[in-house]
């Protein structure tokens, strides 16, 4: 079963990342770009036979590792 | 005296704390790597500076979740005095001992200079060498060491004393200024600038030696 883990900074958690590209953006000439957001993207393919479990299972890796709560937020995505 | 220095892959200040603590602490030095899972009788935990695991996931992520961190969280909670230095710092937030977390420098350029800073408390063993108030430098080099807090935490760090250290002149964008913090038991100390590369005039200034000084002081 795949699992696809999307990883971002929490609002409020200003990204020096971001802001850098989008300034670079801007200086290409793309000046209606009103805001950049970072996604880290992780997948992973699991030997677990049901949904549920799996998704038990990577909320557990994404509290415990994958994601930093203090200042990141995730979204899990279990395709069918 | 008895003190730990892990050693994490990746990790490179490890021999400069050891130096540090031998030198001027004369204590035997332990160096455990990080799959140890007992850090032995010790009166004194270094976590050093570095960039174990190349800084894959989050900087000092993975190395905060492996085998030797569970004797440091029990022997932290047991109140045994644990000190965290640049990549050190950043592994002590994310197993959680200290709150906060240390993202990209707000310039995106790895800084690597003297830093200026204030000794924001000088009310810990890590500190106690010092004055509040007082003006120091040490080195700084790293490329995440901006820390992040939410507001309420920031002024439970302020309402509690426990920012050790600011920078004079903010060189990556940290809240407040902030250069380290202690946690509530003020046992453990997570900075960015380096006080082991600060403990020969000829290399880097003294500034750093102090800050050892004033433990064994307490400590000794």
């Amino acid at each position: 079963m795949k699992a696809i883990i999307s990883i971002s900074l929490r609002g409020g958690v200003l990204d020096p990342e971001a802001r850098a590209i989008a300034g670079s953006l801007e200086s290409l000439g793309f000046d209606n770009v009103r805001d950049v957001r970072r996604v880290r993207r992780i997948e992973l393919d699991l030997d677990v036979a049901d949904r549920d479990t799996a998704e038990e299972q990577v909320r557990a890796m994404c509290e415990r590792l994958l994601a930093n709560p203090v200042i990141e937020a995730y979204e899990i995505e279990i395709p069918a | 005296m008895r003190a730990a220095v892990i050693t994490f892959p990746g990790s490179n200040c490890d021999r400069d704390l050891a130096v540090a603590f031998e030198r001027i602490l004369s204590c035997r030095v332990e160096r455990v790597w990080h799959r140890d899972r007992d850090l032995g009788d010790v009166d004194l935990i270094g976590v050093p500076g570095g960039f174990s695991y190349g800084d894959f996931l989050r900087c000092g992520a993975i190395a905060a979740r492996s085998p030797i961190m569970a004797d440091l969280l029990r022997k932290a909670e047991a109140g045994v005095p644990v000190l965290g230095i640049c990549n050190g710092f950043q592994i002590l937030t994310e197993c959680g001992l200290l709150p906060g977390a240390l993202i990209r420098n707000r310039g995106l350029s790895f800084v690597c200079r003297p830093a200026g800073l204030e000794v924001a408390s000088d009310r810990s063993p890590f500190t106690s060498g010092y004055r509040r108030g007082e003006r120091i430098t040490l080195p700084v080099a790293h490329h995440d060491g901006n820390y992040v807090i939410d507001p309420d935490g920031l002024s439970r760090l302020e309402d509690e004393d426990r920012i050790a250290f600011r920078y004079l002149d903010n060189p990556n964008g940290s809240t407040a200024d902030i250069a380290g913090v202690l946690n509530r038991r003020r046992n453990v100390l997570g900075l960015m600038p380096h006080p082991e590369r600060a403990i020969e005039p000829a290399l880097g200034g003294g500034d750093g030696k102090r800050m050892f000084e004033g433990f064994m002081e307490v400590a000794g």
